[in-house]
C-alpha cells in the first residue's frame, strides 16, 4: 500500500506560473502541492536559460530566469508548498462529480495524491531525455541502452560506452569507470562544458590508461534482441568503427514531450490544453491548465500571462475547496487578513 | 530584404525574405519552415534550430560562439558547418544564404 498525500491543490509543474499560484491559492487559504519531473523549481528558466535576461516581467526592467525563481520562492514562502521533484505525473483519475471534483494523481515513483482540484501548469510538457536518432535503438532502450542510470549494478562488468560532454556524461564516466570492464566516453569534440574539475579526473583516468576517450559520433549500433554487442562509431570523415560494448548510455540533453497528459481525458488542440478565459479550466470540471501549456483566443505565451491565468484559476479552485465559503475579494495592501497570512502583520 | 533558401532533409528548397538584424531562426519560423523547432524561442538554450550552413557562406556567416557549441553538444549528426540558426544574424553580406535542415532536431 502505497502512502497518500491529501490536499486541495495538487499542480503539475513548478514554472513560474505554477510557482505564483501558489501564491494566489496560498492567499485563499488553498494548500497545494507541486510535482516536477525536474529536480528543482522553475521550470524552462531553470532548466534552459538561468543566465538569460528576461525584460518583459512586470515591474522588473531585466532580471535572470534564475533570479525570478529565486523570487517567486521567496514570495511564496509564507504558504509553504511542498515540491515533490524528480517525478512525472503519469495518471490522474477523476473520482468526484462536476460539482464537487476530486482526483487521484499519481507518480512514477509512485506517490499518489488525492485532491480538490488539479492545476497543470506543465510549459512544454515534461522535460524528458533526448534519443539519438540512431536507426533502430529502441530495440535496445531499457534493455541495453540508457538514458539515466539507476542501478549502478546493471552496469557492473560491463564493456560501457557513455556519449556527451555535459555534466550528466562526465559524473556517470566517473562513477561507472571504477565498476566498469572497460569504458569508453565519446564526445564530438574535444571540448567539454562539464565542470573542469570532472573533466580532469577523466583526462588523469585515460592518460592512466584506465579508460578511453574518443572523439566522434555513434552513427549505429549492432547487437541482438535489445542486447547491444558494439556501437558503430565515426571520427570526422573516417570510416565508422566498432567498439565493442554492452551498455549504451547517451547524454543529449532533455527535450519536451507532452506525455502522459495526453491520457488524462482532456480535449487537446495541437499538444495545447483548451481552457476558457474566465477560470482557465480544461473541459473536465476541476481541471484548470495555465501557462504555455493551454490555449484560448489571443493566447500569448508569456510569463505575465501565466500569471494572470493562475490568479483567476484560484478564484475558482476556492469553489471547489470550499464550497460553503463566499470569497471577497481583497488586496495585499489593504487587508489585515491578507497580511496576516504573508507574516507581515 | 535578405534573401535566404532553406533546404529539408529530402531536399525540398524554401526560399523566403528575412528582413536584416534578424536571425536564420526568425526568418524560419515566420515562414513555417519545417524541421525548425526553435523550442526555447532563440535563447541559445536547446538546440532545436540546428542547420547546416552551406560551404560557400561559412565563412560570412561566422564561427559558433562556445556558448552555442555548447548547445550543438545536444544536437544530432553535428558536422563542421553546423549551427543554431537562432546564432546567425542577418546581414546584407549573406545575402542568398543556403542553409539545410537535418532530419531531426531531437
Amino acid at each position: 500500500m502505497v502512502d497518500n498525500i491529501e490536499t486541495d491543490v495538487v499542480i503539475v509543474g513548478a514554472g513560474p506560473s505554477a510557482l505564483f499560484t501558489v501564491f494566489e491559492l496560498g492567499l485563499l487559504d488553498i494548500k497545494c502541492h507541486l510535482i516536477d519531473i525536474l529536480p528543482r523549481a522553475g521550470g524552462q528558466c531553470s532548466e534552459l536559460y538561468p543566465e538569460k535576461p528576461i525584460y518583459d516581467i512586470p515591474g522588473h526592467p531585466m532580471i535572470t530566469g534564475a533570479g525570478l525563481v529565486d523570487n517567486l520562492l521567496a514570495q511564496i514562502e509564507p504558504f509553504r508548498p511542498t515540491f515533490h521533484f524528480d517525478q512525472l505525473v503519469t495518471e490522474l483519475e477523476t473520482l468526484g462529480t462536476a460539482e464537487a471534483p476530486a482526483f487521484r494523481v499519481k507518480t512514477d515513483a509512485d506517490t499518489t495524491f488525492t485532491c480538490k482540484a488539479v492545476i497543470v501548469a506543465a510549459g512544454g510538457g515534461s522535460f524528458l531525455p533526448k534519443k539519438p536518432p540512431i536507426e533502430g535503438i529502441e530495440a535496445y532502450e531499457d534493455k541495453s541502452v540508457f538514458y539515466a542510470v539507476r542501478k549502478m549494478e546493471a552496469f557492473r562488468d560491463k564493456n560501457i560506452v557513455i556519449v556527451g560532454g555535459g555534466d550528466s556524461a562526465l559524473d556517470w564516466t566517473l562513477n561507472l569507470q571504477p565498476i566498469a570492464k572497460r569504458l569508453t566516453l565519446i564526445h564530438r569534440r574535444d571540448d567539454f562544458r562539464a565542470a573542469p574539475h570532472s573533466v580532469n579526473a577523466m583526462r588523469e583516468l585515460v592518460a592512466a590508461g584506465k579508460m578511453d576517450l574518443r572523439i566522434g559520433q555513434i552513427v549505429g549500433l549492432a547487437g541482438d534482441d535489445g542486447e547491444l554487442s558494439g556501437a558503430h562509431f565515426k571520427a570526422g570523415k573516417e570510416d565508422a568503427v566498432e567498439i565493442a560494448c554492452e551498455r549504451l548510455i547517451p547524454f543529449f540533453g532533455l527535450t519536451m514531450k507532452l506525455g502522459p497528459i495526453a491520457e488524462w481525458g482532456l480535449n487537446l488542440n495541437e499538444n495545447l490544453i483548451p481552457v476558457d478565459t474566465a477560470q482557465f479550466e480544461t473541459n473536465v470540471p476541476g481541471i484548470f491548465a495555465i501557462g504555455d501549456i493551454n490555449t484560448y483566443p489571443g493566447k500569448l505565451k508569456l510569463i505575465l500571462c501565466g500569471f494572470h491565468e493562475g490568479s483567476l484559476a484560484a478564484q475558482k479552485v476556492h469553489r471547489y475547496v470550499y464550497p460553503d465559503k463566499k470569497l471577497t475579494f481583497q488586496y495585499t495592501t489593504s487587508s489585515t487578513n491578507l497580511q496576516k497570512k504573508l507574516g507581515v502583520q | 530584404m535578405v534573401h535566404i533558401t532553406f533546404i529539408d532533409s529530402s531536399g525540398e528548397k524554401r526560399p523566403v525574405e528575412a528582413e536584416e538584424g534578424s536571425t536564420v531562426m526568425e526568418a524560419a519560423i515566420r515562414n513555417s519552415i519545417p524541421e525548425i523547432t526553435a523550442e526555447c524561442g532563440g535563447a541559445c538554450a536547446c538546440a532545436t534550430c540546428h542547420v547546416y550552413v552551406d560551404e560557400a557562406f561559412v565563412p560570412l556567416t561566422g564561427e559558433a560562439s562556445p556558448q552555442e557549441e555548447d548547445m550543438l553538444d545536444f544536437a544530432y549528426a553535428v558536422q563542421p558547418n553546423s549551427r543554431l540558426a537562432c546564432q546567425i544574424k542577418v546581414t546584407p553580406e549573406v545575402d542568398g544564404l543556403i542553409v539545410t535542415t537535418p532530419a531531426r532536431q531531437g
